[in-house]
C-alpha cells in the first residue's frame, strides 16, 4: 500500500511539471494556432540559461531564475516576431515545419556554446527529505514540484486577473472580434510566446536539477504530446489534469511492470500507449473543444 | 442633409470589395453618414451589407477579402490601411452580426474587453455601471460567462461591449437577427436612446426593414453589391417599391429585388 502511494505521490509530482510545461504549450496553441514543436528545446535552452548564470556567474538560484525567465521571455519575442509573424495565414503543416526546424537550431546552437556534455546544477535546495505521512519526498524532487505549482498558480492569476490576461483570452476565443475590440492582437501573440518560453524555461530548470542538463534535454519535450492530447490541445485545465494523470500513469507502469520485463521501460511506452487509446475514444482529448483540428 | 461645409463624419466613395482575389461583392458602393444621426443600410441576403461594415472597420484582411478601389474616409481620415484595432481606438466600433461575444468570457470580463478601444483610462466603472443600467438583464448575469447566456442576452452585451469602447461612430449589424418581436422593440429602443444620450452616430445594417426606418433619419437600399435606392425614411417609407420588397405590405410575401425586373428598370436618382 505505501508502494502504491509512494508511486502516486511521485507520480503527481512529475505530473506537475509536465502541466507546467504543457501550460506553455497550450497558450501558444490557444492564442495563435501554432503547435510548437521547439517547446522542448525552449526549455532546454532556458536551464542552460540559469545553469550559466549560476556557474559561471555564481548568481543566487533566485537570480538565476529572474536571468533565465528574462533570456527566455526575449528568445520567445524574437521567434515569435522574426519567425512565426511572417508566416501568419499560412497553412498549419508550414508553421508546424518551422517550429521542427527552429527545434534544430535550437539544439546545434546550444551544442556551440555550452557543448555537448551533461552538466549538473550546483546544490540548490535543502537535502532533508520532506515526509508526508507515510510518504518520503525527496527534496530533489518536492521543491521543484513546488516551484512549478507556484509557476502555474500565478499563470491562472495573470490570465483570470489582469488586463492582458483577459485580452489574451479574447484573443485565443475570438481572433477577429478582439482586434475589433481595440485589442493588438498581435502584441497578444507575441505575449503568448514570451509565456510560453518562460513557463518552458522554468520547466526545464525544474527539470535539469533534478537530472541534470544538456543539448538533449528537449526530448523530454515530446513527452508533453501525450499529456496535451490526454488534456485537450486548448485546454489548459486540461493540460493541469492531463500532466497529473500521465505522472501517475508512467510512474505507476514503472513501478508495476517494468520489473516483470527484462528490458524494462514500460515507463516510457505507456504515455504514449495512453495517447493512441485517448485518441480512439476521443479525438479531441478529454477536456478539448470538439471541433479542433487534427494533425 | 450633409450641408456642404459640415463633411459627413464617414464617407464611403466608389468602394469595391473583392474576397479571395476573385469574387466581387461591393461594386461601387457610396454612402455618407453624418455626425450624430442613425443612418440605415437595408438589402436582402448576400447584398453585401456585411462586407460593407467589414471594410469600414478593417476586418476585411482576416477573411481575404479586400478593398480594391475606393475610399473609406473617417473625419476624413482613410482607414483601408490601418489596422482593426487602431480603427477601433479612432472611435469607430462594429457590434458584428451574430454577437460573437467573448464565450469562455464572462459578462464582465467581455465588457473589460472592450476598454482596448477607448482614449484615456478613467471612467471604466462608470461605463460599466451604464451598461447595466441599459440593460439591467446583464446586470443579474455579469458573473456569467458569455456563452451561457440567451441569444437577447448575447446582443444586449455585444451592444454593451460598444457602450463600453465609446464611439464616435457604431456599426450596429442585424440586432435584431433571431430576437422576438418583443426583444427587438426593446434593442431598438436602446439604440435610439444611444443616438440620443450618448450622442452616438450609428451606421445600423438591418434585415428589419420597417424596425430600421424607425429609429433611422436616412436610408441606403443596397442590391448587389451597389446602392440602388436612397433617402430620408419618410420618402423611402412612402416609396411603392419598399413598401412592396421591405415593408411586406401589399401581397405580404417579401420577395427580392432581384425577382422583380421593373425595378432594375428604374433610374437611380442618386449616382
Ligand atoms: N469571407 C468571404 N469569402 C467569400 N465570399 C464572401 C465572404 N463573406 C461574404 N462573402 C460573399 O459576399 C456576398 C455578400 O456577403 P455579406 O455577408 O456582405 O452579405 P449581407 O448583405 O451581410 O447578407 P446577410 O443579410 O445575409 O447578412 C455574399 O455573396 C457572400 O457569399
Ligand atoms: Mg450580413
Amino acid at each position: 500500500m505505501d508502494f502504491l502511494l509512494q508511486l502516486v505521490v511521485s507520480g503527481v509530482v512529475t505530473g506537475g511539471i509536465y502541466a507546467l510545461i504543457a501550460i506553455g504549450f497550450v497558450v501558444v496553441y490557444k492564442a495563435t494556432g501554432v503547435i510548437n514543436f521547439a517547446t522542448g528545446e525552449l526549455m532546454m535552452i532556458g536551464a542552460f540559461f540559469a545553469w550559466t548564470a549560476m556557474t559561471a556567474l555564481h548568481a543566487p538560484f533566485v537570480v538565476a531564475l529572474a536571468v533565465a525567465a528574462i533570456g527566455a521571455a526575449a528568445v520567445g519575442a524574437l521567434v515569435e516576431r522574426v519567425v512565426l509573424r511572417p508566416l501568419m495565414g499560412q497553412r498549419a503543416i508550414s508553421v508546424i515545419m518551422v517550429t521542427i526546424g527552429l527545434s534544430s537550431i535550437f539544439k546545434g546552437i546550444a551544442q556551440i556554446v555550452w557543448s555537448g556534455e551533461y552538466r549538473s546544477f550546483p546544490q540548490i535546495f535543502p537535502r532533508r527529505p520532506i515526509l508526508l505521512g507515510p510518504v518520503l519526498l525527496p527534496s530533489r524532487h518536492a521543491y521543484p514540484f513546488l516551484i512549478a505549482l507556484a509557476a502555474i498558480a500565478l499563470l491562472a492569476l495573470l490570465f483570470r486577473f489582469t488586463r492582458t490576461g483577459v485580452a489574451m483570452r479574447a484573443t485565443a476565443d475570438d481572433q477577429a472580434t478582439a482586434f475589433g475590440m481595440g485589442i493588438d492582437v498581435r502584441r497578444m501573440f507575441s505575449f503568448s510566446w514570451i509565456l510560453a518560453a518562460t513557463t518552458a524555461a522554468l520547466a526545464g530548470i525544474v527539470i535539469g536539477t533534478i537530472g541534470g542538463i544538456s543539448p538533449q534535454l528537449g526530448a523530454v519535450g515530446l513527452r508533453i504530446f501525450p499529456v496535451v492530447i490526454l488534456g485537450g490541445l486548448d485546454s489548459i485545465g486540461g493540460a493541469l489534469v492531463g500532466g497529473v494523470v500521465m505522472g501517475i500513469l508512467e510512474n505507476l507502469a514503472g513501478g508495476y511492470l517494468d520489473p516483470l520485463l527484462p528490458g524494462g521501460g514500460v515507463k516510457d511506452v505507456v504515455p504514449f500507449a495512453a495517447l493512441v487509446l485517448i485518441l480512439m475514444v476521443r479525438p479531441y482529448g478529454l477536456f478539448g473543444t470538439r471541433d479542433i483540428e487534427r494533425l | 442633409m450633409t450641408t456642404p461645409e459640415t463633411p459627413p463624419l464617414l464617407a464611403v466613395n466608389n468602394l469595391e470589395v473583392v474576397y479571395h482575389h476573385t469574387v466581387q461583392v461591393l461594386k461601387g458602393l457610396s454612402l455618407s453618414v453624418p455626425e450624430g444621426r442613425i443612418v440605415a443600410l437595408l438589402g436582402s441576403n448576400g447584398a453585401g451589407k456585411t462586407t460593407t461594415l467589414k471594410a469600414i472597420s478593417g476586418l476585411l484582411p482576416l477573411e481575404d477579402g479586400a478593398v480594391e478601389a475606393g475610399a473609406v474616409l473617417y473625419r476624413g481620415e482613410d482607414l483601408s490601411r490601418l489596422l482593426p484595432h487602431q480603427i477601433a481606438r479612432r472611435g469607430v466600433f462594429q457590434v458584428r452580426e451574430g454577437r460573437h461575444v467573448f464565450e469562455e468570457l464572462d459578462v464582465d470580463e467581455n465588457l473589460r474587453c472592450a476598454t482596448y478601444a477607448r482614449r484615456g483610462r478613467g471612467g471604466v466603472a462608470e461605463d460599466v455601471e451604464k451598461v447595466y443600467a441599459y440593460f439591467p438583464r446583464l446586470a443579474q448575469r455579469r458573473g456569467s460567462l458569455a456563452g451561457h447566456l440567451s441569444g437577447g442576452e448575447q446582443q444586449m452585451l455585444a451592444i454593451g461591449r460598444a457602450l463600453v469602447a465609446r464611439p464616435d461612430l457604431m456599426l450596429l449589424d442585424e440586432p435584431s437577427l433571431g430576437l422576438s418581436p418583443l426583444l427587438v422593440e426593446e434593442i431598438f429602443g436602446i439604440v435610439r436612446r444611444i443616438n440620443v444620450e450618448q450622442g452616438t452616430t450609428i451606421l445600423l445594417v438591418e434585415q428589419n426593414a420597417a424596425m430600421a426606418l424607425e429609429v433611422a433619419s436616412y436610408g441606403y437600399i443596397l442590391e448587389s453589391g451597389k446602392i440602388v435606392l436612397d433617402g430620408p425614411v419618410e420618402r423611402l417609407k412612402q416609396d411603392r417599391d419598399v413598401q412592396e420588397f421591405y415593408l411586406g405590405r401589399r401581397g405580404g410575401q417579401r420577395k427580392s429585388y432581384r425577382d422583380v425586373k421593373h425595378y432594375k428598370r428604374r433610374k437611380r436618382w442618386l449616382s
